[in-house]
């Protein structure tokens, strides 16, 4: 083993002198009494290589050995990481407790997957089959899915099934498969693979562009700037206006099958809400508890942050390899400003030449590759699958100018903004819906929408025209138009989250409610003076909320809507009198 | 074996250089100049150059000077002593009591495992209306107090330290001026609270490194009491102290500032200390509520903004109240479900009936013409401004509830107040 000795330390950074070679980016570990700390080359000057370290470096000492281990930060991939909750390394939280109680020690690293868990493997391939890297070789049962056990994603070329074992139970690092390459070489495949968190797996056939919407269940989001299997989207706003809320919201109602959770640098508090009411949530699609779709990869802000940096990539990596297997994965990343912080501290105590607000110079390729891992792409068999990528930014004083948010905004597919003003103003979820965009398409009528979006946009416009020359300035016309708006905004864009129908809206739902709202905007409506306007749109919207909590497609639904419709119709009848 | 070395070989603000071997990173060192002796800790290390952050200062500090390395980090004494006692940031006595010394346990110590966290849902009734009813404190919650200087932060703390059900209160004070010192202990004495409180306290004119040390002290004893089962509320005073002192010592050591001067790792640093505030899943639990003073009202300046987004919400304090706006404790659904059926109605509504009572008050001011609407929404605003936001209320969370209701009443029809009919049916006041 090669090795080396420390002769400089400060803050996480370690430097070590080597004799014989490194590699940049390898994983070193720094021998420290019993402890071993790992650490990252990430910078190699002469005979000196620099090391992020992953842990709290207290107590470290100049001449203590480094060992160095020639393989990149990696993550083990097999069945068994569902329903895990791993810290940015990989280890499992919750056996690091049982090991070591409240707190994280230092320095003790569980394997991610236990080897010994034997799973029952059914072979798909037979000897003789045409592969390649990525190809499906067998299956086993992992919770309501089929976790496909692949051709090694690092082979290339055309392989050809040389053996494969029959079905069985067998461990992790058993051999199941022997495969031939066109030079005659013999590859072994295992259920287990162990992939550098760093470079994207490509065992695919092609990319492509991201087409059908992911229901999330929030209407805003769905109707108004959604985001499509395997796109990108960002969530950036100051703090308080709701973005881990939104977040974990989208995690519990999102159609799709598999959600990683990234919890980068935020509260620990966010995440012990997430590990401990999602294995009691039941997933209404699988009835199955939400745990079982989800993997949860936890590195909160008073962790080590050097692991935060690898955390969104250990997450991307896991997100990929279940794309692999056929299914759509929605990865969250909150927050992604953590992460570049992260890479900023480093930056800082490696004395590179920083750019703006003291970010380095290559944030926005690492941004923008980051965000490149998402996608749509057929596999080997065929098959479509995604992964798609939402990352929350939390702006340095919430202005939106920073570097974080403007490189990500260069990158992604969809903006929901947040704003401050509307989070004051108790509308949740605050997402601009004036300011934000989506490239990707709805599921509701574009020219439906685009009225919508014009009412909203001309409502507010009243309103800012309102405070300059007030109420009795403005037509009823324009006033009626404002009223319109702000209609649509409190029983169609806000949602309760706290209210247990309120909170999801299927789509099947929003359709029709936003039917039934698009009408009454489309509708000229006249009133006799302001003050009436405003108590007919107070009364429609009192309706409205309480319509949005009940149950959809029951009596009491049904009842409700004709309350609605008899109370517009008369408006309108009333309007043909005058 | 403790080693002596006297080769101190540059001296920059508080940061000496010794030549010294085998010295662990964060060890502690005892420095003996003329003015006497201080601490130090190592906070960097490049070959045989040892980085010395002095607590004391280095002011007549001479290159002479014996420097001796103790082999460990900083600790503290932990044990019932400490109640009632008073130390600087040190951890030495600044009331006339013994040097504590015995059971000494280390601070900055690891984080908690998120694993073993548990979630919070125990409310911390103060009996101040804009917190119990709009934005509840919750046990294990971490809480800033944004304020412009001048404004009453000290005494809505101590205030809140005396009505809050609590085991014990530690108390780090940063910068603190000496009458704010003398008033939390003589407030605290007077209610016989300071028999179950412990000061850390770092005074203005005391030397600046030692304000570095107070959040990791006064947690680490809170820490320690925690595991023993007891809720403590942790107290911090002026967090911006803390920061200002960060950032001079990243400036002497020649770090890169990201904004404003401020070291790039001040969310870290601050999410160090904010984070230990937790409720264990078999033990106590820490609170903390810590002051944060806004330099020029600028929620955007680097200290309150990278606490906001660490903190579990904020409190605006503003002409002598908490602000209905900004203000956010984003644990009180946690437990504002399971108080009164209508608490978070009256929460949300009547929010938002203020916000638009501001926005009737801008018109007004512009001279605009008043409607009818508009004059209730005034009448409302006024009357939620002298009953809801009077910080010297003091009334059970239920009362509080049912004046909100009194207020909608005596200015709404209920229709008006967007409230779902059967809570109107309930709780609207008969006339």
């Amino acid at each position: 083993m090669r090795r080396g000795e420390i002769v400089g330390i400060n803050g996480n950074m370690v430097v070590a002198e080597f004799s014989d070679y490194v590699v940049q980016n390898e994983v070193a570990y720094i021998v420290h009494g019993e402890e071993r700390l790992k650490g990252e080359v990430i910078r190699v000057r002469g005979n000196r290589a620099e090391l992020q370290v992953y842990e709290d470096t207290k107590g470290l000492m100049v001449r203590e050995k480094v060992e160095f281990t020639d393989e990149l930060l990696s993550v083990e991939l097999g069945p068994g990481l569902l329903g895990q909750i791993f810290d940015g390394l990989q280890n499992p939280l919750p056996q690091l407790a049982k090991e070591c109680g409240f707190f994280l020690k230092r320095g003790v690293y569980i394997e991610a997957l236990p080897d010994k868990v034997k799973w029952e493997f059914t072979p798909s391939a037979k000897k003789g089959d045409r592969v390649k890297s990525g190809s499906k070789l067998g299956s086993v049962k992992e919770g309501i899915f089929d976790h496909w056990i692949m051709v090694p994603f690092g082979l290339s070329g055309d392989l050809e099934v040389e053996s494969i074992v029959a079905k069985g139970k067998y461990d992790l690092k058993y051999v199941i498969s022997k495969l031939k390459d066109e030079q005659g070489r013999i590859h072994e495949a295992m259920m287990q693979q162990i992939w550098p968190v760093k470079i994207p797996i490509t065992a695919y056939n092609e990319r492509l562009k991201p087409e059908k919407t992911i229901v999330t269940k929030i209407r805003i989001i769905d109707t108004l700037m959604p985001v499509a299997l395997g796109g990108t989207y960002c969530v950036p706003g100051p703090f308080g206006s709701g973005k881990t809320v939104l977040q974990q919201l989208i995690s519990k109602h999102a159609e799709v099958d598999i959600v990683i959770v990234a919890a980068c640098g935020e509260r620990a508090g966010e995440v012990v809400e997430t590990l401990r009411t999602f294995p009691e949530l039941v997933d209404p699609k699988t009835s199955r508890p939400l745990m079982e779709r989800t993997v949860i990869i936890c590195n909160t802000s008073s962790m080590p942050v050097a692991a935060r940096e690898s955390s969104v990539y250990t997450a991307v990596t896991i997100a990929e390899y279940y794309r692999q297997m056929g299914l759509n994965v929605l990865l969250l990343a909150d927050s992604t400003s953590r992460w570049a912080q992260a890479m900023r501290e480093m930056s800082g105590r490696l004395e590179e030449i920083p750019g703006e607000e003291a970010f380095p110079a290559y944030l926005e390729t690492r941004i923008a590759s980051f965000y490149e891992r998402a996608g749509l792409v057929r596999l080997r068999d065929e098959s479509t699958a995604s992964v798609t990528i939402g990352g929350t930014v939390s702006p340095a004083g919430g202005n939106f100018e920073e570097p974080v948010t403007q490189a990500t905004l260069k990158v992604v597919g969809a903006f929901h903004g947040l704003s401050r003003d509307r989070s004051n103003a108790r509308k949740y979820p605050a997402i601009d819906p004036l300011e934000s965009w989506s490239k990707y398409k709805s599921f509701i009528d574009e020219n439906e929408i685009k009225k919508a979006h014009d009412i909203l946009k001309k409502g507010h416009e009243v309103e800012q025209m309102m405070k300059v020359v007030g109420e009795e300035g403005t037509s009823l016309e324009d006033f009626i138009v404002y009223l319109k708006a702000e209609f649509v905004d409190a029983v169609y864009l806000q949602q309760n989250a706290f209210d247990e129908v309120d909170a999801a809206t299927i789509e099947e739902r929003q359709k029709y409610v936003f039917n039934v709202i698009y009408k009454i905007l489309d509708r000229e409506l006249s009133f006799d003076s302001k003050d009436t306007a405003r108590r007919f749109f107070q009364g429609l919207r009192q309706n409205f909320i309480e319509w949005n909590s009940i149950e959809w497609k029951t009596d009491a639904f049904t009842r409700k809507e004709k309350d609605i419709e008899k109370a517009v119709s008369e408006r309108i009848n009333r309007a043909k009198d005058i | 074996m403790q080693k002596i070395y006297n080769r101190i070989i540059q001296i920059s603000g508080n940061v000496v250089t010794v030549e010294a071997k085998d010295i662990g990173y964060r060890d502690l060192a005892e420095i003996s100049s003329k003015k006497g002796k201080s601490l130090a800790q190592v906070i960097r290390i490049d070959g045989e150059h040892i980085y010395l952050q002095v607590f004391a200062g280095s002011q007549g500090v001479s290159t002479g000077d014996k420097v001796r390395f103790l082999g460990h980090a900083m600790r503290v004494s932990f044990s019932e002593n400490l109640l009632g006692r008073i130390f600087n940031g040190a951890g030495l006595p600044r009331d006339n009591g013994p040097r504590l010394e015995e059971n000494m346990i280390e601070i900055g110590g690891p984080p908690v495992n998120p694993a073993k966290r548990i979630i919070p849902d125990k409310m911390v009734r103060t009996g101040i209306p804009m917190i119990d009813v709009f934005n509840s404190l919750v046990e294990s919650q971490k809480l800033p107090i944004f304020s412009v200087p001048g404004e009453p932060y000290n005494e809505v703390l101590a205030r809140i330290a005396m009505q809050a059900e609590v085991d014990l209160i530690i108390l780090g004070g940063m910068g603190l001026k000496y009458d704010d010192y003398l008033f939390f202990r003589d407030t605290l004495d007077k209610h016989g609270s300071l028999s179950r409180s412990i000061f850390f306290v770092h005074t203005a004119s005391d030397p600046t490194v030692e304000c570095l040390l107070v959040p990791d002290i006064s947690l680490a004893v809170a820490e320690e009491f925690a595991l023993k089962g007891k809720r403590v509320l942790v107290l911090l005073t002026d967090m911006t102290n803390f920061c200002d002192a960060l950032k001079e010592i990243s400036i002497t050591m020649e770090q890169i500032p990201s904004n404003r001067g401020y070291p790039g790792d001040l969310y870290s640093q601050l999410a160090a200390r904010y984070e230990k505030a937790v409720d264990f899943d078999t033990a106590g639990s820490i609170t903390t509520l810590a002051v944060t003073t806004m330099p020029g009202d600028d929620v955007t300046h680097p200290v309150p903004d990278n606490t906001g987004y660490i903190t579990e919400g904020q409190f605006y304090l503003r002409n002598k109240s908490i602000e209905p706006f900004g203000s956010l404790s984003r644990l009180k659904q946690q437990v504002n479900g399971k108080t009164r059926k209508d608490h978070r109605t009256i929460m949300d509504r009547m929010i938002q009936l203020f916000a638009d009572y501001r926005s009737t008050l801008e018109k007004q001011a512009m001279g605009f013409h008043m409607s009818e609407w508009d004059k209730k929404l005034l009448q409302y605003g006024k009357m939620f401004e002298e009953k809801m936001m009077n910080l010297s209320m003091n009334i059970p969370l239920e009362k509080a509830l049912d004046l909100g209701w009194q207020i909608m009443a005596d200015n709404f029809e209920p229709v008006e107040t967007g409230i779902k009919t059967d809570l109107i049916k309930e709780f609207w006041p008969k006339k």
